[in-house]
């Protein structure tokens, strides 16, 4: 398998603060999940009109996939050869527990479409993809915990297939107000090689 | 007529999440689709539910939105003659 690869950029979402390649780029301390991300969405002035429609999953990934695609200038009106795999533990549980809530009572039975559209996790992939035009390989993994090693072979298997020439890959779970986001681009150049050991030595930075 | 117009734009702004708009934003005979609002064809879904659940009103038929969700003049129209609740 090819080692030449490297993780070009990284960014996290987690405990009220977001930062990319390490350093913070915005925090806030005081607000829970929902306010959070609002709040960040528009001091990092990501301009999707319809974020605000997204469910909390969505949000999560798309900022994070936004702080780091937007570092790569690329030509809005192109498509992007830009494979994602994602993964996390909690798949959408969020929703489909607001789904869930909005089916149980046959008297007052109204699901709401907005929110059945999102009881699926890798429907943020297609927010991203929207966006970014994005139109490659694309993967949601459901793991117990945090799978570099998963991270890696799909990832390197992409790339020295030619599938795509970058992959965006990581980790996005949100259940209620925990959350955590950690993303990451790889592809041929960049200064973090990536290999398993990197990979989480930066998940657990 | 005017209570329940400003009710519906009320409605449509915290349902639909139209986070940047406000009711004072919304004029009666806006277009609501396309170029209008931007509303898309989940919003079309949502209002359905709405007016099943706030007025008793059934679209059995979705192609039927097209023509009540027009504007806000419309919408209010169409529910002031044909509400059950």
């Amino acid at each position: 398998m090819n080692s030449n690869y490297h993780i070009s950029s990284f960014c996290k979402i987690k405990n009220n603060e977001v930062s990319l390649n390490g350093s913070v780029i915005y925090n806030n301390e005081n607000n829970n999940f929902s306010a959070f991300i609002k709040a960040a969405y528009k001091s990092l002035e990501t301009n999707y009109a319809k974020f605000f429609k997204m469910d909390a999953l969505s949000k999560l990934a798309f900022l994070a996939a936004d702080v780091l695609l937007k570092n790569e200038h690329l030509n809005p009106e192109e498509e992007n050869n830009i494979a994602i795999v994602f993964s996390n533990k909690a798949s959408s549980i969020d929703t489909d527990r607001k789904h869930q809530q909005s089916i149980q009572n046959k008297e007052d039975y109204y699901p709401s479409p907005a929110v059945f559209v999102y009881t699926l996790p890798n429907i943020c992939i297609g927010e991203i993809s929207i966006k970014y035009k994005l139109f490659s390989e694309n993967s949601f993994f459901i793991f117990d915990a945090f799978n570099a090693q998963h991270l890696l072979d799909n990832t390197n298997s992409l790339l020295s297939t030619d599938k795509t020439k970058k992959v965006l890959c990581g980790w996005v779970e949100l259940d209620g107000d925990d959350y955590e986001a950690f993303l990451y681009l790889v592809t041929n150049k960049g200064s973090i090689i990536h290999n398993k050991q990197n990979i989480v030595k930066l998940y657990n930075t | 007529m005017e209570t329940l117009k400003q009710e519906l734009k009320k409605n449509i702004v915290e349902q639909l999440n139209l986070e940047d708009i406000t009711v004072e934003d919304i004029n009666d005979n806006d277009i609501l689709f396309g170029d209008g609002l931007g509303l898309d064809s989940i919003d079309a879904l949502e209002l359905i539910v709405m007016l099943d659940k706030n007025y008793g009103i059934k679209l059995t038929d979705p192609k039927q939105g097209r023509a009540i969700f027009e504007s806000i003049e419309v919408m209010a129209k169409y529910i002031f003659e044909n509400r059950t609740k």
